[in-house]
């Protein structure tokens, strides 16, 4: 849990993913589109990457990648983040923690 | 005369009289009507002429009728191959036409309509020497028959007024009605039999496709599955049927003008029951996940337009914008920005779906570097196919964040607009899938050669 506090709050945009997921890279392609580059942390290749996905799903995140954090806070998942999109929160909270700036 | 088998293509209007000459144009009726002697459409003239019909009395055997008798046998012979319908009801068109001409015919059998409609074979008085000569020429001489037959009427006139020819010809008339009636329903029929076989036929093809055996010793998860998919496709027109009902609702409710309070509950409404989809589609993609992406629960036009198991939000939205006017200056930026937005949302989807294709082909390409052993190969081949499980399972997921964001999409222009233009956005939408399904309608019914 401290491992997933500790990558969330160093960057603006952070999403953990595994290699071999697909939505990941679909979430991680919105973000390209919309101009932020967020870090990446894919769990599988993590030391403690099962205990970084446990504490993940204790966040509420079903299916526990992608997972996103904007500002160092929990936002959701894929659901949420498209909703976010459309919604145009999403764009408005990456600009809020400077992960963008238009 | 030699056996015939006219090549007549099976085309929707067989079965009904007044195609006989229709189908002149499109079959080798020809050289059929050449074999005959004379022209089919002479032959429907010339019962139209009531002095031939007259003539026709006397009961001679006519060899126009034995000639069709010739035709009808090597039709009823190639009865059993697939035009068969086609030919039966050509045939029968052909026998309703020599009815028609010949009114009495000598007892020959018939091969179907039995022996009643041939009651009155009346006698054979040979009361005039020349008929015979006449009707040759008649046959023989095309368009100088309808001559002919006029020149003859004279004669046979005081023939016609005996007592026991009206009688003959009474009961000739009745015969010949009952028999028309029967060939009708007979005709009918074959039709509505050739409409069930062709539905029976889709139905199955539908059914082998979502894996039910037809025997019934199909394996539990094909047929559960199976089901999933059946009871989707049931549901689904279920929904399509409520939702023309609320749209009518609606649609009286924006023509008669009601106020914006009671309007907006209406849209509520409609928007509401509009989401009921994703609910039946959640459900249905966890049995078949492979019906709702395939597409083949919507009409062909809409499949064609398809996109992760539905339809495309920015598409739509372009379709809209133009029909929503007036737009204050922030509705427009609204709506483009959600246009923008999700364009954007379903090309980072798109894309995932290509790198979940992409992985998917990789892992079953992969010749895995295994032992020679088989026991090794068998293990790897299974890990593969392990692996590759795993990732068509996420295809749910897909089809998920998709209706999702269909969703999101629609009520976020729901917020953006204004109660009266929320109402003539519902109906635009309505009216333009209920158009496209129209489309494939009249698609699958064109008439094809």
């Amino acid at each position: 849990m401290d491992r997933v506090k500790d990558l969330a709050s160093a960057k603006a945009a952070v999403i953990f993913t595994k290699s071999s997921c697909c939505m990941c890279h679909s979430i991680k392609s919105l973000f390209y589109e919309l101009g932020a580059s967020p870090a990446i942390h894919e769990l599988d290749r993590e030391v403690s990457g099962r205990e970084m996905e446990w504490a993940l799903r204790g966040l509420g995140c079903n299916p526990s990648v992608p997972a996103v954090f904007i500002g160092g806070r929990f936002i959701g998942s894929a659901k949420d983040v498209i909703s976010y999109h459309v919604d145009g929160s999403l764009k408005q909270m990456l600009i809020d923690a400077r992960a963008i700036w238009f | 005369m030699p056996s015939f088998v006219p090549a007549i293509p099976a085309s929707n209007s067989i079965g009904s009289e007044g195609n006989i000459v229709q189908s002149t144009q499109n079959t080798d009726f020809g050289s059929f009507e050449h074999s005959l002697g004379f022209r089919i459409e002479d032959a429907i003239n010339l019962s139209r002429d009531p002095a031939f019909n007259q003539i026709k009395s006397n009961g001679r055997a006519l060899g126009t009728d034995i000639q069709v008798r010739a035709v009808n046998k090597s039709v009823v012979a190639s009865e059993t191959d697939q035009s068969s319908t086609a030919l039966a009801s050509q045939r029968i068109a052909l026998q309703k036409e020599s009815h028609l001409n010949l009114v009495s015919i000598p007892g020959a059998h018939s091969e179907n309509w039995g022996d009643s409609n041939m009651a009155d074979t009346s006698p054979r008085t040979e009361t005039s020497t020349d008929d015979t000569d006449d009707r040759n020429q008649m046959l023989e001489a095309g368009p100088s028959a309808a001559l002919v037959a006029s020149d003859s009427s004279g004669r046979s006139k005081e023939k016609a007024v005996d007592q026991k020819t009206l009688r003959r010809l009474a009961q000739n008339r009745e015969a010949a009605r009952k028999s028309r009636l029967r060939k009708k329903a007979y005709v009918q029929q074959l039709e509505s039999s050739r409409l069930k076989l062709t539905q029976l036929e889709q139905e199955l093809q539908r059914a082998r496709q979502q894996g039910i055996f037809v025997s019934s010793s199909g394996d539990q998860s094909h047929s559960n599955s199976g089901n999933g998919a059946m009871a989707f496709d049931v549901e689904y027109a279920r929904w399509l049927e409520e939702q023309s009902r609320h749209i009518n609702e609606l649609r009286s409710a924006v023509n008669s003008h009601v106020g914006d309070t009671e309007l907006r509950i209406i849209v509520d409404n409609v928007t509401t029951h509009f989401d009921d989809i994703y609910r039946l589609k959640d459900t249905a993609a966890k049995a078949d996940v492979f019906h709702i992406l395939s597409g083949m629960w919507k009409t062909p036009a809409e499949r064609c337009f398809m996109w992760i198991g539905g339809f495309r939000s920015s598409e739509l939205l372009k379709l809209l914008m133009n029909q929503l006017e007036p737009l204050t200056d922030q509705q427009l930026m609204g709506l483009y920005n959600l246009q923008q937005t999700s364009q954007q949302a379903e090309d980072a989807l798109s894309q995932g779906m290509e790198a979940l294709q992409q992985s998917l082909a990789e892992t079953l390409a992969n010749n895995p570097p295994g032992s020679t052993e088989s026991s090794g190969n068998v293990a790897n081949y299974m890990g593969q196919m392990a692996m590759a499980m795993g990732k068509l399972g996420t295809l749910e997921g897909f089809l998920r964040q998709a209706d999702n964001l269909r969703q999101q999409t629609l009520m976020q222009m729901h917020r953006i607009l204004t109660t009266r233009q929320s109402a003539r956005a519902v109906l635009a939408i309505h009216d333009y899938f209920s158009r496209l399904r129209a489309l494939s309608s009249l698609w699958l019914a064109r008439p094809r050669e």
